[in-house]
């Protein structure tokens, strides 16, 4: 399987994501921003980080660099585009994705491992995976995510909540929300469950040394979706 | 030509930043403060020459990344 991170001048989990991604069997190769062509891949990521310093709002220089339009024609084809955390931001601002992240509800940024209960498992990020919940870590600013009610009402009628923030034991209440964002959500698919954009950071989970391995879990299963 | 773009955030849209200024305003002994948002300000010296032409450039400005319409509104201003 062959993946592609995306590198824009602020990344800084690009190189984590890429060591997550060869430890659990994918081709990987970096790519710069002002790339113009994808290599062939099976999945685009764009990683965390400040690009662009968060000038403007996240996420909106690095939507119109050269490299999103071959992103954006993959992911209108069917190809698996997954942005994590500044990531989501960019998928957002790309509007690959519907909503916006917004600052933080209590304006502090936030640095810690979260609980988050996987919504819709029928699709190839989800898939068969075991785990109803994962421990995944979380650092952002920025990661309060809104959308207007009728948005939310299409978002929710197709399914397109991917994870919600939680308790370990998977109960969604707003005491487990740490960001203020909309229903905890805290990951969302567009229509056609291709793309997911979301806060949490699995390549962060993926040694029991270090972290947890639930990052592990995720990948290995994504992996073995690809196949 | 000259022109400036005003963007603040839409009615329905949490604004913790201005909540925060307005609780620091209140504070200092501001107390007749009923609410504060905050917003951005952007002056663009454009090489159009025409009013027109530079104000709808402006515009297509806004749309495409100056706002990001979910959250926010701009309004157009000649300097």
């Amino acid at each position: 399987m062959k993946s592609s991170v995306i590198t824009f001048p602020g990344s800084n989990c690009d190189r984590d994501m890429d060591v997550a991604l060869k430890k659990f069997g994918f081709k990987n190769k970096m790519v710069w921003h002002q790339d113009v062509e994808l290599p062939k891949s099976d999945l685009v990521v764009l990683p965390g980080g400040f690009s662009y310093g968060d000038y403007l709002r996240c996420g909106s220089m690095a939507s119109k660099s050269k490299i999103m339009q071959s992103v954006i024609n993959f992911a209108n084809s069917g190809g698996m585009v997954m942005g994590i955390c500044n990531g989501f931001q960019i998928l957002v601002e790309a509007g690959l994705v519907p909503g916006v992240l917004l600052r933080n509800k209590y304006l502090e940024f936030i640095c810690k491992n979260v609980f988050v209960k996987i919504n819709n498992k029928d699709n190839a990020y989800f898939k068969n995976i075991n785990n109803n919940v994962l421990e995944l870590h979380i650092a952002h600013n920025e990661g309060n995510y809104f959308c207007t009610s009728d948005q939310l009402k299409e978002i929710e009628d197709n399914a397109q909540v991917a994870i919600n923030y939680c308790d370990q034991s998977g109960e969604i209440k707003d005491t487990f929300n740490p960001n203020g964002s909309v229903n905890n959500i805290a990951g969302i698919f567009n229509k056609e469950k291709n793309v997911l954009g979301m806060m949490p950071h699995p390549e962060r989970m993926i040694d029991p040394y270090l972290s947890g391995e639930d990052g592990s879990l995720f990948l290995k299963n994504l992996i073995n979706n690809l196949k | 030509m000259k022109i400036s773009v005003i963007i603040t955030l839409k009615k329905d849209v949490l604004d913790p930043q201005g909540k925060v200024i307005h609780q620091a305003l209140d504070g200092m002994g501001f107390n007749d403060v009923n609410e504060v948002r905050q917003g951005k300000y952007f002056e663009i010296d454009a090489k159009e020459t025409d009013p027109k032409k530079a104000k709808d450039k402006v515009e297509e400005m806004c749309k495409k990344l100056l706002a990001n319409l979910v959250i926010e509104n701009y309004k157009i201003i000649d300097a």
